[in-house]
């Protein structure tokens, strides 16, 4: 018969490669639905994993769009991660996402239409103090009354959505163009446009943000005692406070950074590439960036390649539709089967399956 | 005034219809979480049930039918997470937070082209008499059968953990896995029905919205019931009954601030439609911080995996 054995170490083999095996089975998982759908299943693969990035037709197109939709989940994922690692469950990265937009937006909307070179990293500033306040709800909610924070961080995204299309409606609204909602096009706002920096990368502001965050956050991981701490935290609870270790400050801290990460990504994103506080703003990027720390072993430098290749199908998605008539929601069903597979897999790093013949020894 | 153009059997009758998809998938849930498992994924089956159900009963012309699709539909999802946490060992919150993803993902591609159309109608339970009672008639005797089959399932679950054998093992596997499995019982088989039966629940309160209480299916539609009757859980100090009290006092919450909304008040729609998230967080932060009674009343074993180590 068969059963499982608990290895005595998690094995390193599997830990790397499950990732790369749970992509490989979401693609013919992927296929499999496509085929179903009445679609050719290597078209479609195709289209959502090489075409962006390879394709003559598409590729001027799609390929800056690459950096633009993987940079917020990068940062979002980053910030997620170390939480994760400390077992706590920062699930409401959606509504810091949004907060951190409304906030930046706000300052960027204070000012218009002066000039100045200060704007801009007022905004920065404001996007990441929202997303680190909406974060503090139920970081200070589980530290005072041990409120759970994944119901909270949870039942907040919802609270948060309702907060920006007020803000749409009614004191965010462009005055200048009236029965519409959504704000002015930050775009059109020079000192508050998060532009491109590089022409033709898709290189903006937040891009950067992405890579300073995966640089401090592996630094933090690998040679600070912050890290040292999440760690210990995680793998054994107990342990961690005999060390002196307060679990009430890591709550705060890890759903601090988590949130402030993701205000930024909001903040970047309504400066830049989405342009204004619209109701429709929020795409999800804080959910699908649960799926990228994952898929990236909450580990920096995993989460920069994870996040990459979410990104890809978002970008294949879009292609997708515009190609092959896809279904919008088929990228989220791919990406729920991709965090699906890669859960099942897992087993193989920490257990060991044994046949043992007849009765157990 | 605004009050008093809203009647309070109007309201009740609401209220009941309002709390029963969350109950139903609270009611379940509970009995998960009273095995010992914490099932993040109530938002998936919630929708896929509401997908499925819909889908089924538009196809068959039968809401009856509807429900039962519905029902399977939430276990088959719910049996993925089963055989995820239990054969495969994996992390609960990881697993149910996949399910809620996938389940929201899968339900807007299947349900795509049954978005605009009026399902059949579920009819009233015909009462006879008792519908013409004055008020009571009209607010609690005049609904349909899925209402007073959620209060029977209340008094079966409650009847079920407090005095049947199989409640008591079921509790014994959650409250001590260990201690369960040395006295023979069989952990994983207990808590994969366990699971099968909250994904049933799950999938029959997500099949109540989109046929009964909306009734329309649209993507998306559970927008957090699932998460709610997670939350509802814990303020039920996993009691039944209190699961029960709990949903309506929600329910009331929802259709009070819907009839608000109606009768034009000076709050913007968005602030109003918020409440009934702001008012779970509110209750959650007073059940857990140890004032009110039972907040340590949580399964002994819940959310941490068993592994028979011979």
């Amino acid at each position: 018969m068969i059963r499982l054995e608990k290895r005595k170490e998690p094995s390193k083999f599997w830990r790397i490669a499950n990732p790369f095996l749970a992509v490989a089975l979401t693609m013919i998982a992927g296929g499999i639905m496509f085929a179903m759908l009445g679609k050719d299943p290597i078209t479609a693969i195709r289209l959502i994993f090489f075409d962006p990035i390879f394709s003559e037709t598409f590729g001027s197109y799609s390929r800056p769009q690459l950096l633009i939709k993987s940079a917020p989940l990068i940062l979002i994922a980053v910030g997620l991660a170390i939480g994760f690692k400390a077992n706590i469950w920062n699930i409401g990265a959606e509504g810091q996402y949004i907060i951190g937009a409304l906030f930046g937006a706000g300052v960027a909307l204070a000012f218009f239409p002066q000039p100045g070179w200060y704007i801009f990293p007022l905004m920065v500033i404001a996007g990441a103090f929202g997303g680190f306040l909406w974060a503090m709800i139920p970081a200070i909610l589980k530290t005072r009354f041990n409120t759970n924070e994944i119901l909270v961080s949870l039942l907040l995204v919802y609270v948060a959505e309702k907060i920006l299309a007020a803000m749409a409606l009614g004191l965010m609204r462009n005055p200048d163009i009236a029965g519409f909602p959504g704000s002015r096009d930050l775009r059109r706002y020079e000192a508050a446009y998060n532009a491109e920096l590089i022409s033709g990368t898709g290189i903006h502001w937040g891009v950067v943000a992405a890579l300073i965050a995966v640089i401090f956050a592996y630094a933090m991981m690998t040679r600070h005692m912050l890290g040292y701490h999440v760690q210990l935290a995680g793998q054994a609870p107990r342990a961690a406070r005999f060390g002196g270790v307060s679990p009430a400050r890591l709550v705060v801290i890890c759903l601090g950074i988590s949130g402030a990460l993701a205000g930024l990504a909001g903040m970047f994103e309504v400066s830049g590439p989405g342009g204004q506080v619209r109701i429709e703003f929020a795409s999800g990027y804080g959910f699908t960036a649960i799926i990228v720390a994952f898929l990236g072993r909450l580990n920096p430098i995993g989460i920069v390649l994870a996040g990459l290749l979410l990104g890809l199908t978002y970008i294949g998605g879009e292609l997708g539709q515009m190609m092959l008539q896809l279904p919008g929601a088929a990228i989220q069903v791919f990406q729920g089967m991709l965090l699906f597979f890669l859960l099942a897999l897992d087993f193989q790093t920490n257990y060991r399956i044994r046949l043992t013949q007849g009765a157990r020894a | 005034m605004i009050l008093g153009s809203i009647n309070p059997a109007v309201l009740m009758a609401a209220l009941m219809v309002a709390a029963t998809p969350i109950l139903l998938a609270a009611i379940g849930e509970l009995v998960v979480e009273k095995s010992g498992v914490l099932n993040l994924g109530v938002e998936g089956m919630m929708i896929m049930g509401a997908c499925l159900g819909f889908i089924v009963a538009v196809n068959t012309g039968s809401p009856f039918l509807g429900f039962v699709g519905a029902a399977f539909a939430g276990m088959a999802l719910s049996l993925l997470f089963a055989l995820l946490t239990q054969a495969l060992m994996t992390n609960q919150v990881a697993s149910g937070l996949a399910l809620t993803l996938f389940g929201l993902g899968l339900s807007a591609l299947l349900g795509q082209r049954y978005v605009g159309i009026t399902p059949p109608r579920t009819p009233k339970l015909d009462l006879g008499p008792l519908s013409d009672i004055p008020f009571l008639g009209r607010a609690i005797f005049s609904h349909d059968i899925m209402v007073y089959l959620t209060i029977a399932l209340v008094a079966a679950v409650w009847w079920f953990l407090k005095y049947s054998r199989a409640g008591m093992i079921l509790r014994a596997v959650g409250e001590n896995h260990d201690a369960a499995h040395a006295l023979g019982y069989h952990v994983k088989r207990v808590r994969v029905l366990a699971i099968m039966f909250g994904g049933a629940c799950a999938g029959l309160g997500g099949a109540y919205l989109s046929l009964i209480r909306v009734p329309q299916w649209t993507e998306g539609m559970t927008v957090g019931a699932g998460w709610i009757a997670l939350a509802l859980v814990v303020f039920a100090s996993w009691r039944p009954w209190r699961a029960m009290a709990g949903a309506y006092l929600f329910g009331g919450i929802v259709v009070l601030q819907l009839n608000l909304q109606a009768a034009g008040v000076k709050i913007p729609v968005e602030y109003l439609s918020m409440s009934p998230y702001l008012i779970t967080i509110a209750v959650l932060v007073f059940i857990s911080s140890g004032k009110a009674r039972g907040s340590s009343n949580a399964p002994g074993s819940l959310n941490r995996p068993f592994h028979a180590s011979s």
